[in-house]
């Protein structure tokens, strides 16, 4: 019987096997921010240890960095965090990117950039959208502090090994619809605890025709539904994107290790402990109208009502969220009149994003009203940006164009939205104050943020590619 | 980390499912580079208002309540971010022990590493204990050993636990002293793992 990527991987990544234990498994690549890391620091100081491999670590500064007025940090707390990570760094020998090199940016975002992303690796980070690398067909995980302790003094994680998932995505996805919409839409479908004790490979020919920044957005998301891990296979498509990368290998050793790379594909008579299919053409552009990323729905529907709902626990949900988005049930989502935009996170701040959304703002203005900010991904993606003249599309239509971190999606900086104001966001999580104290968050494709901003409300972008494309 | 065995406490009635780490601990007590002190913030928006006064409605608000060392709360508990400042801030509270019917996988894992007992138990079961609780003040006793949970009023739960986690959190361990003794495998694995 054929194996599927995540045994593959799994099986290549065993140091230790006993019944009754986890596994104890290596740890290609751990990835390193401010936030989660200084207290493991700490630990191994306090015990004496040292890092046993700092040539398999990689450091930058994202979740609390300032996107504007740098390099002045006017939060002192968040300043001694950062100031931290980097003598941590110094004290321990391991590279990083810190707030003005070059290659700083969101931990998820630089990681694939610099080509450390690769297939058949185990990945590591503190941070729970470590699920962006599986794209690559690594397998790639969120982890605590304790264990990042554990990485940084060991090189190995105990784990149990989870079952295993297949989400098939069948078909072709309609114009205007994105990736995003694909990773709501499964949320959406089967709950954010679908995915709790799995590991999920995307699969389809949905899937398949995606880039590697697609198929990033949509693993990213993966831990929204409550998946340890998720993973696409590789294919031509993810050698294509590695290829030439700084930290991708070279010549000969490139063709090995791609040819290395393709053999983890999960084989054609793989199976999974559960298998759920979806289709492509079923799906439209989704908007969330909840305080979790399965409250969601497609912009050309209304918020739910209390009587679609069977249970009094899910019926007592609703209304508890609907209070705090201050929404009614029934109301059309084109309704919902939004004061923000934000256009970034690991979810969605790469190139093929900021180019999308700036395909449906050229030559228009923002709303009266909105206030919008893009924030790219990294340096390096806003440079890019840059160069092929996307800030002046954003700037001339009144958006404002800042430095990469993960800024508004969790708001750690100075980036939050008002108490009770509406934010169509390309983010990745809508929970009860994520963008600050009150904030109302409507998760959305770029695409569909950028409608809004120049509406003022939700729209079906469809419409706008549909002109577009007339024109 | 201490070693848990034996909590017997009035429980705290959280009803809600799909409690997520952002309303354990909220962001902007994040950037702290301690493990501890996060108690005083936990589950922080829904315990004070916006000038900082208590919200009497809500749970740990209520004189009841105070100083219980078990929380009961619902489906998929903990999702969310990874942040382990949620259970640092749990314990630091005073909770040793969280019974749902299920836990997000990087909340449930960060409990273990933190001397947090994290019961799994039926929905059916979660709902009646959850019931009793928010009557009256439920008391319950906690054993790890038996893997029982045991009502005041003689009712007897039972729950699974890997053995592992049960050996460290019985024991204190400290996981990464434990993994040492692997050393010599780990180095074996790195000289002949595929790298490129």
């Amino acid at each position: 019987m054929g194996k599927n990527i995540i045994e593959k991987i799994w099986d290549t990544h065993v140091v230790h096997h006993e019944e009754g234990k986890p596994d104890l498994l290596y740890i290609d690549l751990h990835l390193i921010h401010e936030v989660t890391s200084p207290q493991a620091f700490e630990g191994l100081r306090l015990a004496g240890r040292k890092v046993r491999r700092p040539d398999l670590c990689f450091a930058t500064m994202d979740h609390n960095v300032p996107t504007k007025n740098l390099p002045t940090i006017n939060d002192p707390i968040a300043k001694k965090q950062i100031t931290t990570l980097a003598d941590n760094a110094k004290e321990f020998g391991i590279q990083l990117a810190d707030i003005g090199h070059p290659d700083q940016g969101i931990v998820h975002v630089i990681g694939p950039e610099l080509g450390l992303t690769q297939p058949g690796k185990t990945i590591v980070c503190g941070d729970s959208h470590t699920s962006t690398h599986g794209a690559f067909g690594a397998l790639a995980f969120g982890i605590g502090t304790s264990e990042v302790e554990h990485v940084l003094s060991t090189q190995t994680l105990w784990q149990n090994k989870p079952k295993t998932m297949e989400i098939r995505v069948n078909g072709k996805l309609g114009v205007g619809v994105a990736a995003k919409d694909i990773i709501l839409a499964i949320i959406a479908k089967w709950g954010i605890g679908v995915g709790t004790g799995h590991i999920v490979e995307f699969t389809g020919e949905a899937i398949r025709s995606l880039t590697m920044e697609e198929r990033m957005t949509i693993c990213n998301m993966s831990i929204e539904a409550g998946a340890k891990a998720g993973l696409i296979s590789p294919d031509e498509t993810t050698v294509d994107f590695i290829k030439g990368r700084r930290f991708a290998p070279k010549d000969e050793k490139f063709e090995e290790a791609s040819n290395y790379w393709l053999s983890l594909a999960s084989d054609s008579d793989a199976t999974y402990d559960v298998v759920l299919e979806i289709d492509a053409d079923e799906i439209e552009p989704i908007v969330t109208w909840g305080t979790n990323p399965s409250m969601g729905t497609g912009v050309s529907k209304t918020v739910p009502t209390a009587a679609d709902y069977e249970s009094e626990s899910d019926k007592h949900a609703l209304r508890k969220a609907l209070e705090y988005m201050g929404l009614e049930e029934g109301q059309p989502i084109e309704s919902i009149d939004i004061q923000h935009v934000f256009i970034g996170s690991c979810t969605n701040s790469r190139l093929s994003d900021l180019r999308t959304a700036a395909t449906i703002v050229k030559g228009k203005k923002l709303h009266p009203g909105v206030r919008g900010i893009v924030v790219p991904g990294s340096w390096s993606t806003k440079k890019a940006a840059e160069e092929e003249g996307l800030d002046q599309i954003f700037l001339e239509a009144g958006f404002e164009w800042r430095e990469s971190g993960c800024s508004a999606c969790l708001g750690m900086n100075e980036d939050t939205i008002p108490s009770g104001e509406r934010c169509a966001s390309t983010s990745n999580r809508n929970f009860e104050g994520r963008q600050g104290a009150g904030a109302r968050t409507h998760l959305v494709s770029p695409a569909m943020a950028a409608a809004a901003a120049i509406e003022g409300h939700f729209v079906d972008v469809r419409k706008y590619v549909k002109q577009a494309q007339e024109v | 980390m201490e070693p848990i065995n034996k909590v017997t406490s009035v429980i705290t009635p959280l009803d809600r499912k799909n409690v997520d780490t952002d309303q354990i601990i909220s962001k902007e007590f994040l950037k702290r580079i301690e493990r501890t002190g996060f108690g005083k913030y936990l589950f922080y928006h829904w315990r004070f208002d916006e000038k900082g006064n208590e919200n009497a409605d809500f749970v740990l608000n209520k004189p009841e309540y105070k100083g219980s060392q078990i929380l009961v709360a619902q489906d998929n508990f903990g999702c969310g971010s990874s942040r382990e400042h949620a259970p640092w801030a749990i314990l630091d509270y005073g909770f040793r022990v969280v019974i749902a019917p299920s836990f997000a996988d990087i909340f449930h894992n960060n409990c273990f590493k933190n001397g947090i007992l994290p019961i799994k138990l039926t929905e059916a079961q979660c709902d009646e204990i959850l019931a009793k609780g928010m009557k009256t003040p439920y008391s319950v006793d906690v054993n790890l050993q038996d893997q029982t949970v045991t009502g005041e009023d003689g009712k007897v739960y039972s729950f699974n636990i890997d053995p592992y986690y049960k050996e460290m959190l019985l024991n204190g361990w400290d996981e990464i002293s434990l993994t040492f003794k692997y050393e010599e495998q780990i180095a074996q694995y790195e000289a002949k793992r595929i790298a490129f």
